[in-house]
C-alpha cells in the first residue's frame, strides 16, 4: 500500500474521498493487487516468445450454458478443466454467485477467469456497501465489460477468459443473459447462449429443445442436455460422471436471489438426461416439421 | 489569546469537546442474542444511516456527526474489501477493524485541532454466541471489548444501567429488543415525554433496526424494517404493558435524572462510561 501524501501513511488512502468502485480504489491506492496490472506486465515481457505457445499449457474452463426461464434464469457448467490434451481436474466450478440476484461464469484460462470473477465480486459487493443499494443490472453488465477489456493485453498473449454474466432484473421480473467478447463488448443475448469450447453444440441443443416461458426445472433439464450434447462432441467439456457423483454445477436466479442447486438435485437432472439416453443416445427427437405447417411439406415432393 | 497551552490543557479540552457533543446526541444500543447481534437506535432518517454492513459478518455501528462517521465507515469497508481481496474472506475480523479505527481515532485526536466526534461500535456475529464480538471505540482511539451488549453516545450511563438489569444471555431476537427499547426510552424521555408514566412513544418510523443474522449465509447484516419492525415493537410494547408498574416507577425516576443531566449546552455533563480511558 504506498504512502500517502496528506502523511498519515497507511491511514490515508482508506479514508480519502472517492468513488464507490472497489477497482478504482484498488487502482489509485495499491495497483500491485489488481490483477490486470500484473498480468498485462507478465504477459508484455514474455511478448518476445511465440504468443499463445504458454497459454496453451494453462488450466482451461470450458463450456458454460445459460437459459431464461420463467421468472429467471438458469446457469450451468460442466466440471472438466484442461490444459491441451490433458484433464487437469474433474470437479472444477465454473458458475459463480456475483451477488445476490446475479451470476456469473467463464470460459478460458482459468487463472484470469477466477480472477476476473473474485474481483467483480468485491466490486459489486463494495459499490452496494458504499452506496447502500446495488448497481442496476446493466450497471453491473457494462462494469464486468471494463474488467474484461483491462485483460486485452493478456488476452492478446493467449490468456484469453471470457464471461458469461446472469442476472435477475428486479424491475421486469425477468432473467436476462449477458456475453462478451476479449475486447470488452458486452452483448445481450435472449432466451439462451453458451459460451466455450463446447458452446457450439451446446447452443444447437438449446435451439432444438428451448420453448419460451420454460418453467425453471424444464430449463434446468434442458442445459443438462446441452452439457451433455458439448460432452459428446467436444472433449473438453465433460460429460456428468456417475462414478465419482460429479455433475454440473446449476444454479438458478430468480426473484428469491442465486441458489445454486445441492449436488444431489443436479445429480437427478443428470439422471434422468443419462437414462433417457440409454435409450436414444442423441437425445430427445425434436419434431422434423413445425406443427401446424407440416402437412404442406409433404407436397413438396412427389410420393415415391 | 494564550501563547502557550499546555499539552495536558490540550487534551483535556479536546476530550471535554469531543465527549460533550457525544453525550448530547441520542444513545444507541447494540445487544448480542441468540438470532445474532440487534442493533437499535432513534434516527427519524431513512437514508443517513447509523449502522451499516462492512463484511461478511461484521457490522458498523456509529452514533455523532454524520459526516465524520460516515468517511469511518467507508474506510472500513475499503479496508475491509482490501483485506478480504488480498488474503481470503476469513482472514477479515472485527478485531482487525477495531484496531484500524483505534489507530485512526487516535491519530485524529492527538494530531488535529478539532478531535472527532462520534462513537463506534465494531461488531461480529460469530457462529455461536460465545463466538461475537464487540468493540466499542471512543473518540480519542481507545478501544473496550464489550460482552452482551454495549450502548453508544447520549446518555450512555442510564440507558446501559437498564440493560444491566434486564439483559441476561442466550436472549431471544424478541426480549433483546424488548428490553432495549425499554433502555432507550427510560434513558431518553427527557425531551419529549414529561408526561408521566415512562410514556416514551416509539413507533417504527423513528428506529433504525438491523441484526447480524447468526444464521444466514453470505451476507449476514440486514435492516429490520416494515412489518417485521412493527411485530417486534408491538410485542416489545405489549409486554413492557404487562410488568407496568415495575416499568413506570424505574422510567419516571430515569426520566427525571435524563432531565437533569440532558441539557445539552451545560457544562460538566456527566462522564458516559468508557469516555475515558
Amino acid at each position: 500500500m504506498g504512502a500517502d501524501s496528506d502523511g498519515r501513511g497507511l491511514l490515508g488512502p482508506f479514508l480519502s474521498a472517492g468513488t464507490s468502485s472497489f477497482t478504482d480504489f484498488l487502482a489509485a491506492a495499491a495497483p500491485e493487487l489488481l490483477p490486470y496490472a500484473a498480468g498485462a506486465a507478465a504477459a508484455g515481457s514474455s511478448a518476445s516468445g511465440a504468443p499463445g505457445q504458454f497459454a496453451r499449457e494453462l488450466t482451461h474452463g470450458t463450456t458454460i450454458v445459460a437459459a431464461a426461464c420463467e421468472g429467471g434464469v438458469v446457469m450451468a457448467g460442466d466440471r472438466r478443466a484442461t490444459a491441451g490434451n490433458m484433464i487437469m481436474q474433474r470437479d472444477i466450478d465454473k458458475v459463480f454467485r456475483s451477488d445476490e440476484f446475479s451470476g456469473i461464469g467463464f470460459a478460458g484460462v482459468a487463472g484470469v477467469g477466477f480472477e476476473l470473477v473474485r474481483l467483480f465480486q468485491v466490486e459489486l459487493e463494495h459499490y452496494e456497501k458504499l452506496e447502500g443499494h446495488a448497481l442496476s443490472l446493466e450497471g453491473k453488465a457494462n462494469r464486468l465489460a471494463s474488467f474484461v477489456r483491462g485483460n486485452i493485453g493478456g488476452a492478446m498473449q493467449g490468456l484469453v477468459a471470457v464471461p458469461l454474466f446472469c442476472g435477475y432484473d428486479e424491475d421486469t421480473g425477468a432473467g436476462r443473459i449477458f456475453s462478451y467478447d476479449v475486447a470488452g463488448g458486452w452483448y445481450e443475448e435472449h432466451r439462451f447462449h453458451a459460451i466455450g469450447s463446447g458452446s457450439v453444440f451446446a447452443r444447437g441443443a438449446l435451439k432444438k429443445l428451448y420453448t419460451d416461458g420454460m418453467s425453471a426445472a424444464d430449463t434446468v433439464l434442458a442445459c443438462m442436455q446441452a452439457l451433455y450434447d458439448a460432452a459428446d462432441d467436444d472433449s473438453a467439456t465433460g460429460g456428468p460422471d456417475v462414478t465419482r457423483r460429479l455433475y454440473p454445477v446449476v444454479a438458478t436466479i430468480t426473484a428469491d436471489g442465486f441458489e445454486r442447486l445441492a449436488d444431489e438435485a443436479a445429480g437427478e437432472y443428470a439422471r434422468t438426461v443419462i437414462e433417457g439416453r440409454m435409450a436414444e443416445p442423441d437425445g430427445p427427437l425434436a419434431p422434423l416439421r413445425t406443427a401446424g405447417t407440416g402437412n404442406g411439406a409433404g407436397n413438396v415432393l412427389p410420393p415415391g | 489569546m494564550p501563547f502557550y497551552v499546555s499539552p495536558e490543557q490540550s487534551m483535556k479540552d479536546k476530550a471535554d469537546y469531543a465527549r460533550k457533543a457525544i453525550s448530547r446526541i441520542r444513545s444507541g444500543v447494540v445487544i448480542a442474542c441468540d438470532a445474532g447481534i440487534l442493533f437499535i437506535a432513534p434516527n427519524p432518517s431513512r437514508a443517513l444511516r447509523k449502522f451499516s454492513e462492512i463484511y461478511d459478518r461484521i457490522a458498523f455501528a456509529a452514533v455523532g456527526r454524520y459526516n465524520e462517521f460516515e468517511v469511518l465507515r467507508k474506510a472500513g469497508v475499503r479496508y475491509a474489501d482490501v483485506t478480504g481481496f488480498q488474503y481470503d474472506r476469513q482472514d477479515v475480523t472485527a478485531r482487525g477493524l477495531a484496531n484500524y479505527y483505534a489507530q485512526v481515532l487516535g491519530t485524529f485526536f492527538t494530531d488535529s485541532p478539532k478531535p472527532y466526534e462520534v462513537e463506534l461500535v465494531v461488531a461480529e456475529v460469530g457462529k455461536t454466541a460465545d463466538d461475537d464480538q464487540i468493540y466499542r471505540i471512543t473518540f480519542d482511539g481507545s478501544v473496550a471489548d464489550e460482552r452482551g451488549f454495549v450502548v453508544i453516545g447520549g446518555q450512555a450511563d442510564q440507558v446501559a444501567a437498564v440493560l444491566k438489569e434486564q439483559y441476561s444471555d442466550g436472549m431471544t431476537l424478541a426480549g433483546a429488543f424488548t428490553v432495549a427499547i425499554a433502555a432507550l426510552g427510560g434513558g431518553q424521555v427527557k425531551g419529549e415525554g414529561e408526561a408521566g408514566g415512562g410514556r416514551s412513544e416509539i413507533t417504527a418510523a423513528q428506529l433504525e433496526v438491523a441484526l447480524l443474522d447468526r444464521g444466514r449465509a453470505h451476507r449476514a447484516f440486514r435492516r429490520l424494517t416494515g412489518t417485521r419492525l412493527e411485530s417486534l415493537l408491538t410485542e416489545a410494547i405489549s409486554g413492557k404493558k404487562t410488568e407496568a408498574i415495575a416499568e413506570a416507577s424505574t422510567g419516571d425516576e430515569s426520566g427525571e435524572n435524563g432531565d437533569g443531566a440532558g441539557e445539552a449546552g451545560k457544562p460538566g455533563t456527566p462522564e458516559t462510561p468508557g469516555g475515558t480511558k
